[in-house]
């Protein structure tokens, strides 16, 4: 086998706590599918046939109801680990270890993209690199998000990473948080790559390919709790340490000296660089390829441990992960699914202008002389007379009284509004009730008890 | 048999008669009918003999067994036996000739000169493992053509890409394997049309599912590798394979009801069908295919798969070993005799060979520099460059442009090679031959170094029949930040031709350095002839 699928669906969703206080983030609606659906999706159209996924005990309960994650044709096996521990996904990964029998592809559930996932595995097989990863130009969210006061980015770090002239090869990584006096680079990788592109715009998608060897390397190594906070910036920076570079005349004798002497740590860093067999370094030196040029060194300057990223500039990569993600990515959802927009057993009556972007889940009901554009609405959810529903996300079981005028709003599952109401760039929480002729512009309406969470 | 003839005299002669008795005109005919059927039963009894003297000797072959009724039967009767020794003659060959393509794929395009018998009688000696040798194909040269069936001439597929028919059969025999196929990219030149061109951008993994379960993880990994050009240059792409398939082998587990000696073959077939779609296949890589699918296939069915597996891998380090490192070691040491202090050496491209010959020559403390040549789009001469300078040769670095520049300077050309071909052409880089031309008008010599596992059985004698298009867009070259050819496909009368290999006739090489001494360009068949003996 060559890759196993992990699906990371355990995460709280902490940067948007209106929308994830009833729903798990793993199951909130995203074109009238359960988030995870998505990456599922996406890993089955590739032609994967088994996903470990690894969540919460709530989030299984509700994937076994739910009609919509029935579709997923794969073996799926659930691992379901504490919610209130703080597990990291390295945590997860040295929890599900047993099962890892070869590489694997690591994917976060709130990552909808339509990528050629043949792009990231490939740079995985070719130089027979420890990291593979799928990073995306950010798109700035153009839609105005419901309750946010001013302007945003006040808490954003940007991301630096560094990639060699090729674009492939990942040099460098680091999160503005860490970086308190500046941006430093060792010397040792500008003496190997004079030319680095430093780019801050980008996403990561939470999408790697990593070598077994690192699965068991975070087994020894139980400090590394996040995959993308610590793992990777370890691994990156372990590209160019000097113990990686182990030259051909140092034999095992010296690297069990090594062993000894700084305890498990080195043990473990030589598991990862990967040791290649004899043949392979036969063929390697016969060949005439070098991937750089300019130095006398042999290709991958000797190097054991390479990064690859595949950074994609064209096509859909979201990370939902924020309030503003989640709109932007009900809007395009409809690109992204083949099923029509509209389900066969929704009841819609025909004095209904129904734009072509929007999409209607099962079993609703559209009453006369509404109008619904650019909106996304859920399951069994009914829709009286004369309402006007524009650029909105509307989710299961909501009941939307007449002559409402509903714009650029979130409704979270179960409320009512009552009839005649003006609600702009609201979010609505879980099971809450709007009263008639109510007005609200660019509020955040929640129950009592959710305020209380802080 | 005597009988016969005289019956079939008399019968002719009644017609002859009759025919006298008709008109003089039909007279002619009538004789010259005579004279064929008496040069018939001439030869007819001769071949006669001949099958049943050789019968004893050939080894057991179902075919033989076929001829042997035959053989007997034709001696009682009379009027039959022509008819009957004939007979037997069409099935052997033509069950010859459907083996002897499938284990000789690329077949010989260009031979207008030898006749038909001739080559059935190449085909059926070939066949038969050489044992045979002169009597037979003597005897079946005697055949008359009219009763065997016609010789099929089978064409490989990779250079037939232009005839729709050989493309469906590719493409179903693909679709049996489940193997995706590749499509051809861009206005091929139409000198060229015949061989395929494909896109690096398209890489075949694009149609594959990603945790490959139809094709073994290394052997993707491989074609990827192949594709893109990380493993390149003839031994390294042979070792890889080899290794590929020792992961290849480790994996595999018979299936019940199957002997590993059959099945494992099978196994292998659609991995190098795959490897042929990422990058056509070189000589070496033939050679060491056939090679595993021999030893796989003389595994005795009582050994037990894990005994055979381990087998199989030391045979596959043994010929690692054997073919690639230790005749590197001994072509080395042949052309250090070659090498004197003060020479000026000029290479071509990076070969390893002539890389590890050239530092171990500095090592065994020669005095010499060399002059590295180099040519687009691949611009492989940096590489080797960058090996001997790093090793302390002192080296001049010039492409292939200014070669008629510097050629006054050099007083040896050390050239690598892609394979042999058996009638003596050198096939390697692209512009070898070019250098080789210079080189001889000048007066300069010319030395190919070359394993034997390269020694190829096929002949050419130009570049055009087969060889490899790489991918056009490599030769697109961004200067100042402007791309000339950018839009070339938009121009309809522009194509971009980037080839990969040339032939180099023998007159222009001098000596050809193998692990087995040193030869002369026409010693290539002999040396062919002598390994097919071996094994």
């Amino acid at each position: 086998m060559e890759l196993q699928a992990v699906l990371m669906a355990a995460g709280g969703g902490s940067r948007m706590p209106d929308l994830t206080y009833n729903t798990p983030k793993p199951m909130l609606p995203v074109g009238n599918k359960p988030l995870m659906w998505h990456p599922l999706n996406l890993l089955e159209r590739v032609g994967f046939e088994e996903v470990i996924v690894i969540t919460t005990k709530e989030v299984q309960k509700m994937m076994s109801t739910d009609p919509k994650m029935k579709d997923v044709k794969m073996k799926l096996d659930v691992v379901c680990i504490q919610e209130d521990g703080d597990m990291g996904t390295a945590d997860a990964l040295r929890h599900i270890q047993q099962k890892i029998k070869t590489d694997v592809l690591v994917v976060s559930c709130d990552l909808i993209t339509d990528v050629a996932l043949h792009e990231v595995v490939d740079l995985f097989r070719a130089h027979n690199a420890t990291l593979a990863m799928l990073m995306s130009k950010a798109h700035d969210f153009t839609e105005t998000v419901p309750g946010q006061k001013g302007k945003k980015k006040t808490g954003e770090q940007r991301d630096f990473v560094g990639v060699d002239q090729s674009g492939k090869r990942l040099l460098f990584m680091a999160n503005e948080a860490d970086l308190e006096d500046g941006l430093s680079i060792r010397k040792s990788i500008m003496r190997k790559h004079p030319r680095m592109h430093i780019k801050t715009g980008l996403v990561d998608a939470h999408l790697y390919c990593l070598k077994k060897a690192v699965v068991d390397f975070l087994a020894d190594n139980k400090s590394i709790s996040s995959i993308r906070g610590e793992l990777l910036p370890y691994l990156v920076r372990k590209q160019f340490s000097k113990t990686t570079n182990c030259p051909k005349s140092k034999d095992d004798a010296d690297d069990q000296t090594q062993k000894t002497a700084d305890g498990s740590t080195n043990s473990t860093e030589l598991l990862i660089c990967s040791r290649d067999e004899p043949l392979l370094q036969l063929a390697q030196e016969r060949s005439c390829w070098n991937d750089h040029r300019g130095d006398m060194s042999e290709a991958y300057h000797g190097g054991k441990l390479r990064c690859y990223v595949h950074i994609m500039d064209q096509g859909l990569c979201y990370r939902v992960n924020t309030l503003a993600a989640y709109i932007e990515a009900n809007r395009l959802a409809s690109k992204l699914l083949e099923e029509p927009a509209v389900h066969p057993s929704a009841v819609i009556s025909e004095r209904c202008q129904m734009g072509p972007d929007s999409i209607i889940g099962a079993q609703c009901q559209v009453a006369d002389k509404t109008s619904i554009k650019r909106s996304t609405i859920g399951n069994s959810t009914t829709v009286k007379e004369k309402v006007k529903v524009t650029n909105s996300i509307i989710m299961h079981g909501v009941t939307i009284e007449e002559g409402c005028n509903i714009h650029g709003c979130v409704i979270c599952s179960n409320a009512v509004i009552g009839r005649g109401a003006d609600l702009k760039y609201c979010l609505v929480g879980n099971g809450q009730q709007i009263e008639a002729e109510a007005e609200r512009t660019n509020e955040v309406i929640v129950g009592t008890d959710q305020l209380m969470e802080i | 048999m005597a009988e016969s003839g005289v019956t079939d005299g008399l019968c002719n002669t009644d017609d002859i008669e009759r025919s006298k008795t008709e008109g003089k005109e039909l007279t002619k005919e009538e004789k010259q009918r005579l004279r064929k059927e008496k040069k018939q039963q001439k030869k007819n009894k001769e071949k006669n003999d001949e099958k049943t003297s050789h019968e004893g000797e050939k080894k057991k072959n179902k075919k033989k067994k076929e001829e042997q009724p035959a053989g007997s039967a034709s001696q009682p009767p009379a009027q039959p036996s022509p008819k009957a020794v004939p007979a037997p003659a069409p099935p052997p060959p033509a069950a010859a000739a459907v083996p002897v393509p499938a284990s000789e794929a690329p077949a010989p395009a260009d031979k207008p000169a030898k006749s038909k018998a001739d080559l059935k009688a190449e085909r059926a000696s070939k066949g038969k493992k050489g044992d045979v040798g002169q009597p037979a194909p003597t005897g079946k040269l005697k055949a008359p053509p009219s009763e065997l069936q016609p010789v099929v001439k089978r064409l490989p597929e990779h250079v037939q890409v232009d005839n729709p028919e050989v493309v469906k059969k590719l493409a179903k025999k693909l679709e049996r394997q489940q193997i995706p196929l590749r499509s051809d990219y861009g206005y091929k030149v139409s000198l060229f049309s015949h061989l395929h061109q494909y896109s690096r951008k398209a890489p075949l993994t694009q149609q594959l599912g990603i945790p490959s379960t139809v094709i073994h993880p290394a052997i993707v990994r491989l074609g990827l590798q192949y594709s893109q050009g990380i493993v390149a240059g003839s031994n390294a792409r042979s070792v890889a394979l080899l290794h590929a398939f020792q992961q290849v082998i480790r994996d595999y587990t018979t299936p019940p009801n199957e002997e590993l000696s059959r099945d494992l073959v099978n196994k292998l077939k659609p991995y190098i069908s795959f490897l042929n779609q990422c990058r056509p296949l070189s000589a070496s890589m033939g050679n060491a295919i056939k090679y595993i699918k021999k030893e796989i296939s003389n595994i005795p069915s009582q050994c037990k798969e894990e005994e055979a597996k381990i087998k199989l891998l030391n045979c596959i380090e043994r010929y690692i070993n054997e073919k690639i490192v230790l005749a590197a070691k001994a072509i080395a040491k042949y052309s250090i005799e070659k090498i004197s202090d003060g020479d000026v050496i000029l290479v071509y491209g990076c070969s390893s060979l002539v890389n590890h010959i050239l530092c171990e020559a500095f090592e065994k403390k020669r005095k010499f520099r060399v002059i590295v040549v180099d040519s687009r789009p691949r611009l492989e001469g940096r590489e080797a460059l960058r090996r001997l300078v790093q090793k302390g040769i002192s080296c001049t670095y010039v492409l292939i442009s200014a070669v008629s520049y510097i050629l006054p300077e050099v007083s040896k050309v050390f050239l690598g090679a892609h394979a042999l071909l058996a009638n003596g052409y050198v096939m390697s880089r692209v512009g070898t031959s070019q250098i080789a031309l210079v080189a001889k008008a000048f007066n300069v010599p010319v030395l190919v170094c070359c394993e034997t596992y390269k020694f190829c059985e096929r002949v050419q004698t130009d570049s055009f029949v087969s060889n490899e298009l790489d991918d056009p867009d490599d030769l697109i070259v961004t200067r100042k930040g402007k791309t000339q050819l950018e839009h070339w496909q938009k121009v309809p009368s522009l194509g971009l031709l980037n080839l990969v290999y040339d032939v180099t006739p023998p007159d222009f090489v001098d000596l050809v350095i193998t692990d087995l001494g040193m030869i002369p360009c026409t010693s290539v068949p002999v040396v062919l002839r002598v390994k097919n003996v071996d094994q």
